[in-house]
Parts: structure tokens; sequence; C-alpha cells
């Protein structure tokens, strides 16, 4: 299992355990976790499973492809350097203890 | 005993089920079946994973997870022989297949970056504002009436004002697009009655599709030009933009109708749920998203096998066609609880209203931003609506909804 850190708009931490191989966002909404919405089911159409990535796990991730990149122009709250779609963020042993924060809107 | 055998003379003979097949004679493409779809839905899940239609000569499939599978698994399910009954391989192609729906990769992975482009979160986050006003407008302006059909006057109108907008058409003949997709996705089922009906009517509206599809009939700041300019980069050619920019006017009008129309029928027969959403409008946009599932608004779409595979322990061959039940898996008891409920709240992550996989609606933006704005402005604006007559459905071989629903609605 890999342990999950997610941080809402206002603070509140909520810890999930997901299975290695899902995505951030599958782990997310199956822990019922308001703030991550994930429409398109991770087709990466929508833009609504957006997370802001911890500093200290930013440079950890694979990099983004170019898809992700051109759809995280039209998040509804403010795109960051540390702006991911976290149903591109397939969990992985070594990302155990990954830390996100989520944005105030998804849409 | 074949339909289509007899209505695709051109056909080799009816196709005979794989052994130990559950086989039923139900039609799905007939006006009882429209009017309750529901027990048949049931008996087909119940029948098998995999079952047959003995009046088509065809496979389905109607649960949840083998709708899943076949939507998620384009290698196998492909869809370049057309996402009807007919098969262009076997009968040939009696009308142009769509360069995006009906093609599989690599061509579809060409048209679906541009259309991804053109219906992308960053276009939508710039047409909100200007749909939200409309939808204000258009609310505001039923209020007043009172009485209204909620089908014509609204379901039908605010997609009518908005989509063709945001495209960047002309004002005029916009009825064109109604009956234009009326009788495309009509063609997708059996040549029956209901497609022979829509076809003299859309033969108008074709021409004029064509035309107002064409470069220099698109408003420079409209989206439609996202495809003409993924022409100028070289990705498609300025053919193929043109095609795309039709695809949009083809799948995009009737599609919404029926879904907004879904929403408000659901509403107006489950007055708690419209009651919560009134206390928290946050709810609006779940609640489409519910509507799609509840009602979905594509019932059907084939797919054609690419090899033999084994589809709900049965063996298929190669080149057979199966029928997906979106409708029937969205409801699915296996997967949902209480699925014929109406419930805003539900997580409906993983419904199949909007298809699966890669074709996945590419409009699916688009739909949830008119479905969203519409009913928050009705969540301000209305405290009750109530049906005042006898709704009408209107028969479809592919799209679910009504084609009159009177309603009297209390403003807030
Ligand atoms: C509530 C409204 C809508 C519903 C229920 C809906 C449903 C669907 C479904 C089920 C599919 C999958 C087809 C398949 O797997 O073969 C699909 C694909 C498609 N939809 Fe929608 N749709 C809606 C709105 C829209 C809008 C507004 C547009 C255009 C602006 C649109 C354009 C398309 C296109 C072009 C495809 C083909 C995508 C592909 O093959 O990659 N749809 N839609
Ligand atoms: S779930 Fe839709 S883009 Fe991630």
């Amino acid at each position: 299992m890999v342990a999950v850190i997610v941080i809402s708009p206002e603070g509140a931490e909520t810890r999930i355990a997901a299975a290695e191989g899902v995505s951030l966002m599958q782990a997310a909404v199956g822990a019922g976790l308001a703030g991550i919405v994930g429409e398109c089911g991770g087709n990466a159409i929508c833009c609504t499973c957006h997370v802001y990535v911890n500093d200290a796990w930013l440079a950890r991730l694979p990099p983004m492809d170019e898809n992700e990149d051109e759809l995280l122009e039209g998040t509804a709250s403010d795109r960051t350097p540390a702006s991911r779609l976290s149903c591109q963020i397939k969990l992985t042993a070594d990302l155990d203890g990954l830390t996100v924060t989520l944005p105030p809107r998804q849409y | 005993m074949n339909t289509v055998g007899k209505l695709f003379p051109d056909l080799g003979g009816p196709a005979t089920p794989p052994p130990g097949v559950p086989t039923l004679d139900a039609d799905p493409f007939c006006e009882a079946f429209f009017a309750d779809p529901y027990p048949v839905h049931a008996q087909l899940r119940d029948a098998g994973p995999f079952v047959w239609l003995s009046k088509y000569g065809v496979g389905a499939v109607a649960r949840y997870a083998e709708v899943r599978q076949v939507l998620t698994d384009w290698e196998t399910f492909s869809s370049a022989r057309g996402v009807g009954l007919a098969d262009f391989v076997k009968h040939g192609r009696f009308r142009l297949p769509s360069i995006i729906l009906e093609a599989d990769p690599p061509q579809h992975t060409r048209s679906r970056a541009v259309l991804n482009k053109a219906l992308s979160p960053a276009v939508m986050k710039g047409l909100r504002d200007r749909f939200a006003a409309e939808a204000d407008r258009i609310i505001d302006e039923l209020v007043e009436k009172g009485s209204f059909d909620a089908c014509a006057d609204l379901a039908q109108a605010f997609p009518l004002r908005v989509f063709p907008d945001a495209i960047g058409m002309k004002r005029e003949g916009r009825g064109n697009l109604l009956p234009y997709g009326d009788m495309v996705f009509n063609s997708f089922g059996p040549p029956n009655s209901f497609f022979q009906e829509s076809a003299p009517r859309a033969k108008e509206a074709f021409p004029w599709v064509e035309t107002q599809a064409l470069r220099e009939n698109l408003e420079p700041d409209g989206f439609g030009q996202i495809c003409y300019q993924a022409a100028d980069r070289g990705e498609i050619s300025h053919e193929e933009a043109g095609m795309l920019v039709r695809a949009m006017l083809t799948a995009g009008v009737d599609t919404t109708v029926n879904g907004l129309g879904a929403a408000v029928y659901a509403f107006a027969r489950f007055p708690s749920e419209w009651r919560k959403l009134r206390e928290n409008r946050a709810l609006a946009r779940p609640a489409f998203e519910e509507a799609v599932r509840f009602e979905s608004p594509v019932q059907t779409f084939f797919r054609t096998t690419t090899r033999p595979v084994e589809l709900g322990g049965c063996r298929l061959g190669e080149g057979e066609k199966v029928l997906m039940f979106l409708g029937a898996a969205n409801r699915d008891p296996r997967k949902w609880e209480n699925p014929d409920v109406f419930d805003i709240g539900r997580a409906t992550v993983g419904h199949v209203g909007f298809g699966a996989g890669i074709h996945m609606c590419v409009g699916q933006l688009l739909a949830r931003l008119e479905g969203e704005v519409v009913l928050d402005a009705m969540a301000r604006k209305i405290s009750a609506i109530e049906i005042t007559g006898t709704p009408v459905r209107r028969p479809n071989n592919t799209l679910r909804g009504l084609s009159s629903l009177p309603v009297t609605v209390k403003a807030a």
C-alpha cells in the first residue's frame, strides 16, 4: 500500500492508503475524498482532478506530457508550477508519503 | 426470421449465435421499448453477461461490467466498421463514417487531439460567463410565463442558443440542427420506420450543415475555428477540419437537448431532490451528471470484433457486431445501489452515459457546463416544478428523450 497525504484548501490533512498502480485520482475518489472530482474518469480531458504537489515531491514525479500541460491551462483554480492532474499520477512504492494540496475549486 | 436480412438486402444471411448464448426476441428499437425500456433492460442483464437478440441476429451486453469491458478495449472492439447496426464491411457504407466516432487509432487519435483542443477546459472556462448569463435570461423568461413546454422552450431552446453561438455559427437556419441530429442518431439502429421518417426532413438539413461548417461561415472567435487552425498547422487536412466541425454539430445538439430534458424531467418527478438542490446549489453539476446516468440520453452504440474473443464467458468470432446498452449498464443493480432512484448526492463516477475509454464523449465538458448553468439558474429562481400534461416521448433508435413536457413552475 502507498500512503498519500491530502491537504484541504483550509489546511485539514487526510491520510489515504491506496494500492500500488492506481492513480492518485482513483485513490482519492475511492476513499470518498471531496475535492478531487475526476469527472472524466481519468481520461485526461476534464481537469477536475487538479492538485498542487508539495515542493518536496514535485521533482520526484515523472514529468507531465504535453496534453496534461495543455489541460492545466483550463483549471478552475489558478495553475501554479506545482499543479498536476492527479489522474496522471500513478502511485508507486517510491511515492509513499506523497503530499498534495487541493485547489479551492475543481470547476 | 431476420429483420436485418430484409432491410439490408445485401446482408449475407442472418448470423447465428455462438453455442450456449441466451437468446431473446426483445426489440430494443421499437416504440413499446422506448416507452418503457427498463423491464427489457432487466431481462437482458439477468439472462446473462452476453446475450443474443434474435430479431436482429446480433449479440449484446447490458451489464455494467461487460459494457465497460467493451468500451475500454478498442483494439478488440472496433468502431471503424460503424457504431451502428450496419457493418461497413459486410453491408457497405450507406453513410459517410465519422472520422472520430467511427475511426480507430491512428486516425481517431489525430481527430481526437483536435477536438480535445476545441472543447478543452480552457475553452469552456471562456464560455462559462456567457452560458450562465444566457441561462439566467432564459429561466427569467420562463418563470415569467409560469407554464411552458420544458422540451421546446428550455431543453431545446437553451442549447440551440448557446452552442451554435459558441462554435461561431450564423443565427439563421439553426432549426435544421435538430432534424439533422435526429436522423443521424436514428441511422445507428435498423433502417426501421423511425429512421425512414426522419430521413426526408434531414435531407434538407444536410447541405445546410455542410455549408455552415465551412471556414468562411464561422465567426473568427468561435471554437469551430480551432479545427481549421489545426489544419493550418498540418495536424489534419482542411477537409477533415470541416468534418470535425460537422461532427460537433451532429453530436452536440440533440444529446444536450435530451440531457437537459432528462434533468428537468427527473427533478419534476423527484421533488425531494429539487429541494436538496435548492438548499445546496453546489450540487448543480453533480445533479446533471446523475441525470445523465439516470436517463442515459445516448442509450446504445455498437462495436465490431477485430479478432476472436471471449466476452461474458462466450466465444465470439472476428467481425461480429456487439450492441452495448449504456442505459442498462447505468442502472445495473450489480453496480449501483437503488439504480432506479434519481439521487443527486450519489457518487456517479464510472457511469457510462458519456461512454468510456478512447471514445468517451469529447463534448462532455460542454454538456456539463450547459447542465450546470441551467440547473443553477433554475435552483435560484424556481421553488417547485409540476408536470401539468402528459409527457410525450420522442422515438429515436439511439437517443432517449421527450418531445414534449408541459410544466408549471413556481417562482422562488
Ligand atoms: C449530455 C450530452 C451528451 C451525451 C450523453 C453524450 C454521449 C456520448 C457518448 C456515449 C459517446 C461515446 C460514443 C462511443 O463510445 O462510440 C460520445 C462521443 C462523442 N460525443 Fe458526446 N455526448 C453528449 C454531448 C456532446 C457534445 C455537447 C458534443 C460536442 C460538442 C459531443 C460530441 C461527441 C463526439 C464528437 C463524440 C465522439 C468521440 C470519439 O469518438 O472520440 N457530445 N458522446
Ligand atoms: S480525471 Fe479528468 S483529467 Fe483527471
